[in-house]
């Protein structure tokens, strides 16, 4: 609709006001979290609350990431990242290669497998909580980064996305390279691959936020703090009663854990856009 | 370069018959076209040669060897596809080296080969870009070039020219030719267009319905078909049928019910001396010919090839319509040719 | 659909499922069949032996007034959450897709709390709204508008609501957006030659071209609402107070995990499970029929 019918004076300038204010209530809490996290807790504490960043910016991201309440936060983003990187990179992995065993062989049971990771977007973690802890309990990875991320690694959306991509790469490109002698693990390593790649960017993307935002299943494995996830982590900074908690350090950690999923989308947001479409298709 | 020989082949998806034994013996260095309409089972044909599809039953032999149950690249052969299937991720270069990296040579080896071919085809000046920057034509000459490279003992080209415009149709079709020729490879050629086939081919197969209507070269087949179907198919405008059952006409073959002629074969005469009469309803005017368009009383239309020299009749008249008698096809009323040892003397 | 070509192997095949699978069986299959098998049995009081009790597990959760509160809460909950993220969203792409091509600098301002986890969210709001120092609720104490989340029910309710539908703006605004973009130009463009006006082509033209993917969306953010929003409540509220925002899945943990009643959490996963099924059921019919658009 660009370019459109009276698109001049105050239709657009309005536009722009609207766009402003709703811009506004969506930055507010981020902006009021900045704040925090560069003042003191007397501060805070003593109406009014200060409208500009404080002095006291190095002082509490440091005291966030190298002391924490119970871990040092630069420890629990740290298995953030690790998280988050081997629930994505796990489940790209395998999404990709179980789509080209369904689209690309024909064997029995074929159907069977693909119903069988279709019924898992039935399943979420939220669903089987208790059972799946037990089983993961049982296996003894508990506090464990494969405890963390195994679990979470299968993926539906993921074998769908891939599979769809893969039935619009035409079919004379697999000939091609049988005619001049791929075989299939050449096929999938020289050809489908490289063709994948921005596809596999995008999903990285989504999948990395998805991975980094964890909250439930750290928090129910992770019984030890020096596992804790930084999201699941800072709820173990928060007051529970009237007790006086350190709020600039919190929301310095709030802020620490919003910076790498935030940078990836800001980073690369065409890819982001791109993901997000695509995966819902 | 090696010999292919078809012996009984078929092809069945199911129940579906897609070629119903076929038997095709082509010599060393031949370029062979198969030609027919879409879903003739052309296609399929040369995929089951290259590998690509299996075979239901019979045999196929390439160099001396039953190729059955081999993988496409242990059949010595090199296919261009329709669409080219040009690896987008890679340069031109790339695309030609792939297979000879496949096959373990060596990167001299490769430089060299490829250089060999690109200077061959023109193409040195391209070998850095990615398929996505190059024309139509180009695009089709890497595809080529991709197959030259491994020295297959066989070429297998699928629709090549059908993605590109007209005027580059008629050049890269002899450029095909000539290179075909230099290298004394045996080569076939799938194609629906049957002026690509008479002008390509060292002998041409017509297929249709999964079955070989004719085999032969293309005057042979011009001038001599074999069914009603090679006759309708090969030669534009096509040739024209009349019913014998509406026309009076002697002398015929027993069994005949239908005489073919071509338009360039049919002549005006007067009303009711011919074969059939009929009133003329359009004029193609082509520069150096006039197709004249006739249409007789029950329906049936005719199409006559004139010189432009000649003044035809006017719009709307009606004219009588014959032929030299060595001109007139018969067949019966399957379709098959009837020879003209099969006709009765005339009288 | 299927190709037409493919490869032939005995074995690779099923060694390039193996992973996928044996993930979703032992981590997806296995706890999903035993949360159903202990939703019909029961422990004995002092949790030394279970036995078979059937449906009894159901009967008394579906008795449970809590329970059967939990389900209205989540469907207040999930009502608001939805209107107020799809129409706040749907609004801000409107005026974006007004603005054309310069809108690209507002959408990352408008974008970036997708990358919020849902725990953050609440964090960020909760502090705006403490009710020693939240910046907010000292401004409504300044009306003589008392805020505490912690003792008041209804205003527990009120800000998970909000710190949940904030997130979910930025999804439904790309997709909006998306959707509005796609809109054919000239049909907006007859309209206004029919003289219809922008709040009357809206309603007319535009909004109706843009139900599939507000369908769309609505399955989605039911979805979110129902199971995402854990982080939010669990950071913001605890479920209270007296279990006042404490939605389905927040109970299947509390009861699981906090009050350990396994045979009561079970029977509450397998209601769970038959929700989210309706839901991808409905997901994908829809699915089915926008591809034929």
């Amino acid at each position: 609709m660009t370019g459109m019918v009276e698109k001049k004076g105050w239709g657009l300038w309005l536009t722009h006001v609207g766009l402003l204010a709703g811009i506004i209530i969506i930055c507010y809490p981020l902006y009021i979290a900045l704040i925090a996290s560069t003042v003191t807790q007397a501060d805070l504490v003593t109406p009014p609350m200060p409208l500009l960043p404080g002095g006291h910016f190095l002082e509490n991201y440091r005291a966030a990431l190298f002391s924490g309440m119970s871990t040092p936060v630069w420890k629990m983003m740290a298995n953030s990242l690790v998280m988050a990187l081997g629930i994505t990179i796990g489940k790209i992995s395998i999404s990709l290669i179980s789509a080209y065993a369904i689209v690309y062989f024909r064997f029995p049971l074929r159907s069977f497998f693909f119903w069988l990771i279709f019924l898992t977007l039935m399943l979420p973690v939220e669903v089987r909580i208790v059972p799946t802890y037990e089983v993961v309990a049982g296996m003894h990875l508990l506090n464990s980064y494969s405890g963390l991320i195994l679990p979470l690694v299968a993926s539906a959306t993921a074998t769908f996305l891939f599979r769809q991509l893969f039935m619009t790469i035409p079919d004379e490109l697999v000939e091609a390279a049988r005619v001049d002698g791929a075989g299939p693990i050449r096929f999938f390593f020289d050809i489908l691959l490289p063709l994948s790649r921005t596809n596999i960017a995008a999903l990285f993307v989504i999948l990395f936020i998805y991975g980094w935002n964890q909250y439930l299943w750290p928090l129910l494995i992770t019984t030890d703090p020096v596992m804790n996830t930084i999201v699941m982590g800072i709820k173990q900074m928060l007051p529970s009663g009237d007790q006086t908690v350190e709020w600039p350090v919190i929301m310095a950690t709030a802020i620490l854990a919003m910076v790498p999923p935030v940078a990836v989308v800001i980073g690369m947001r065409n890819l982001f856009v791109k993901g997000l479409i695509e995966s819902e298709k | 370069m090696a010999r292919v020989s078809l012996t009984a082949v078929k092809k069945s998806y199911g129940k579906t018959v897609v070629i119903d034994d076929l038997t095709l013996a082509i010599e060393d260095g031949e370029l062979i076209v198969i030609v027919g309409p879409s879903g003739c089972g052309k296609s399929t044909l040369l995929r089951m040669i290259a590998g690509l599809e299996t075979i239901t039953a019979g045999t196929v032999v390439i160099a001396d060897r039953v190729v059955n149950n081999l993988e496409p690249r242990e059949r010595d052969i090199a296919m261009v596809f329709q669409n080219y299937a040009l690896y987008p991720h890679m340069t031109v270069f790339a695309n030609m080296a792939y297979s000879l990296k496949i096959a373990g040579l060596d990167k001299g080896e490769i430089a060299k080969r490829i250089e060999t071919t690109a200077r061959l085809l023109e193409l040195e000046s391209f070998l850095k870009r990615k398929p996505r920057q190059l024309s139509g034509g180009q695009r089709q000459r890497v595809a080529m070039g991709r197959a030259i490279v491994r020295n297959p003992a066989v070429f297998l080209f699928d629709e090549p020219l059908s993605n590109l415009d007209a005027r580059l149709r008629v050049q890269m079709r002899m450029e095909i030719k000539t290179l075909q020729r230099k290298l004394g490879a045996t080569l076939l050629y799938v194609t629906h267009d049957q002026v690509e086939a008479m002008t390509l081919a060292d002998r041409m197969v017509v297929m249709n319905n999964g079955i070989v209507e004719q085999v032969g070269t293309p005057l042979e087949v011009y001038h001599n078909p074999a069914t009603t179907f090679v006759a309708g198919f090969i030669g534009s405008p096509p040739m024209n049928f009349l019913d014998l059952n509406n026309h009076n006409i002697v002398p015929v073959p027993v069994k005949a019910s239908l005489v073919g002629i071509r338009p360039e074969h049919l002549r005006f005469c007067p009303l009711g001396t011919g074969l059939c009469d009929a009133e003329v309803a359009f004029f193609e005017e082509l520069g150096a010919e006039t197709l004249v368009h006739l249409r007789s009383q029950n329906g049936e239309k005719y199409i006559l090839r004139l010189e432009s020299a000649t003044t035809p009749p006017a719009l709307a008249t009606s004219v009588g319509l014959t032929a030299a008698d060595k001109y007139r096809f018969f067949f019966d009323n399957n379709g098959k040719r009837l020879k003209s040892e099969d006709a009765p003397p005339s009288p | 659909m299927e190709k037409r070509v493919f490869f032939r192997n005995k074995w690779l095949p099923y060694l390039l499922v193996a992973p996928q699978i044996a993930v979703t069986l032992v981590f997806f299959f296995w706890p999903a069949g035993e949360a159903v098998y202990q939703s019909v049995f029961m422990p004995d009081p002092f949790g030394l032996k279970t036995r078979y009790v059937g449906l009894a597990n159901f009967q008394f959760l579906f008795t449970d007034p809590y329970y059967r509160n939990s389900f209205a809460t989540t469907a207040l909950f999930s009502s608001l959450v939805t209107t107020i993220s799809m129409s706040v969203a749907l609004w801000l792409a409107v005026l974006a897709d007004r603005v054309g091509k310069k809108a690209g600098r507002y959408t990352t301002l408008l974008i970036w709390p997708y990358a919020v986890a849902p725990a953050i969210a609440g964090v960020l709001w909760m502090f705006l709204f403490m009710p020693s120092i939240g910046v907010l609720a000292r401004a409504l104490g300044h009306f003589g508008y008392t805020w505490n989340h912690a003792l008041n029910g209804g205003q527990a309710m009120f800000l998970v609501v909000i710190a949940s539908a904030w997130k979910q703006i930025s999804y439904n605004f790309l997709f909006f957006l998306a959707g509005l973009q796609s809109i054919p130009r000239s049909l907006i463009e007859a309209a206004a030659i029919d003289g219809a006006s922008f709040t009357r082509r809206f309603w007319t033209i535009v909004f109706p071209l843009l139900s599939p993917t507000t369908f769309f969306l609505l399955v989605v953010n039911v979805v979110y609402a129902f199971f995402e929003t854990f982080g939010v409540i669990h950071t913001i509220t605890g479920g209270g107070p007296q279990q006042s925002t404490s939605i389905l899945v927040y109970k299947v943990f509390s009861d699981g995990f906090v009050s350990q009643d396994l045979g009561s959490s079970a029977a509450q996963s397998v209601v769970l499970l038959l929700l989210v099924s309706g839901l991808t059921i409905i997901q994908f019919r829809f699915i089915e029929r926008r591809v034929q658009y």
